[in-house]
């Protein structure tokens, strides 16, 4: 989907902040960090939230200020409350009046936007472990081909970052067949699919107006890409 | 949301999951003390100081960084899949997830803050030379940079350069210089 997450090559967003600096370990800077991290990897491990993938989407479709303004695990709070709500295990109403009874003001921005429609979503169950999948489809590309990026957005989920559609680059590495995130998150199936790596040099990405000597390589699906002469 | 909002919001579900039988204290625990404790760019840092030391290692670690690591036995963070890209005088790489955070959890542990910011993820792609310049770390421009953005399962993880000085330490002297920032790839290691 065309999301606030999709940040590669936005503009605006100032220097890079290193807080603390020189932190070498970071661990949990917060408790309620890691009680996030917990409850992911229970609902996960438990199937009450059915993939990884779905996870991701979730984080997607929260509200977008949020997004930029809760940080990285006010993101996973947003995901993990609208994964409960759309499995049907709470309610956001539930939810608001257990934090409020526990002090949290009233009119806070709630970054969950559960969509209540659990049928475009993953059935309940567990599928946790590695995400590399059998596949007997041959792979269409050869390392050395190059390949023209597809150039229209997806509603749904997805791995083609919006700054590398349209792209040609060259397939630097094949590595196999995955479960493919644009069907899984959505209760379509695994799809077992291939995965290569594409490098791009990054006048290719952003036109004449770039840095001297960069190339940019991504891990991109099959269906994103189709061959191209050189 | 305030951090402190957030956390009140997070102790609910905390509070409402554990009364459902979906979540115990144990699993918090459990999390929290692995990620504290023992989940850390230290584990990085010692395949980095294999690497250096060991020739063959850094041949298998090229060819095939989720197999050459086993030897590890790391826990938690699972890697599907780990590729480890070495800095030559020719090519810095740096690591990005412009999509979400993706970062290899085993070897480096909890992605810095910086890390899974916008400013970061936006940036690196575009202008890594000037992002990399506010680390302090300046490429010359006749090496070339190439970007590794994580948008699949694969995860990456740098092989800094050696310093010419280090030369000759023992493994685990290496491990404790290498920084978790060298093997993202924002920074390069010192001759000191």
């Amino acid at each position: 989907m065309d999301g606030i997450h999709d940040l590669g090559g936005k503009h605006g967003h100032g220097k890079v902040v290193d807080h603390p600096p020189g932190e070498r370990y970071p661990g949990f800077a917060q408790r309620w960090h890691g009680v996030m991290m917990a409850v992911v990897n229970k609902l996960l491990t438990t199937g009450v939230a059915p993939n990884v993938d779905y996870f991701r989407h979730a984080i997607e479709r929260i509200d977008p200020v949020s997004y930029l303004d809760d940080g990285y695990y006010g993101r996973w709070l947003g995901g993990v409350e609208t994964m409960l709500v759309e499995a049907g295990v709470l309610t956001q109403d539930e939810i608001s009046a257990r934090a409020g009874h526990l002090g949290a003001q009233a009119d806070t921005r709630i970054a969950a936007r559960p969509e209540g429609l659990r049928e475009q979503y993953p059935p309940p169950g567990a599928t946790t472990g590695h995400a590399g999948r059998e596949c007997t489809t041959p792979a269409l590309f050869n390392v050395g081909d190059w390949v023209v990026t597809t150039p229209t957005a997806v509603s749904g989920h997805t791995r083609l970052p919006g700054y590398a559609r349209a792209a040609r680059g060259q397939v630097v590495a094949w590595h196999n067949t995955w479960v493919f995130p644009d069907t899984n998150a959505h209760g379509r199936g695994e799809c077992a699919t291939h995965l290569y790596t594409v490098q791009f040099v990054a006048a290719e990405l952003w036109g004449a107006d770039t840095e001297p000597g960069v190339e940019v390589c991504l891990d991109l699906f099959e269906p994103y890409l189709e061959k191209i002469d050189e | 949301m305030s951090e402190t909002t957030a956390a009140i919001r997070a102790e609910a579900l905390e509070s409402l999951l554990t009364e459902r039988g979906l979540l115990s204290a144990e699993d918090v625990d459990a999390v929290i003390t692995r990620y504290n404790e023992r989940v850390g760019p230290m584990n990085g840092a010692r395949v980095v100081a294999r690497a250096w030391r060991d020739g063959d290692f850094k041949a298998r670690l090229l060819a095939d960084g989720s197999a050459a690591i086993a030897e590890f036995a790391f826990e938690g963070g699972q890697i599907d899949k780990l590729v480890v890209v070495e800095n030559t005088q020719q090519v810095h790489n740096v690591v990005v997830c412009t999509l979400c955070s993706c970062y290899p959890w085993a070897v480096l542990g909890l992605p810095p803050k910086w890390y899974k910011d916008p400013a970061y993820r936006s940036r690196i792609v575009r202008e890594p030379r000037k992002v990399l310049k506010e680390f302090g770390t300046e490429i010359p421009r006749e090496k070339k940079i190439r970007v590794w953005d994580s948008s699949a399962e694969v995860r990456y993880m740098v092989l800094p350069v050696q310093p010419q000085a280090w030369q000759g330490l023992a493994e685990a002297e290496l491990a404790r210089r290498v920084s978790r920032d060298s093997m993202i790839g924002v920074t390069v290691l010192d001759d000191v």
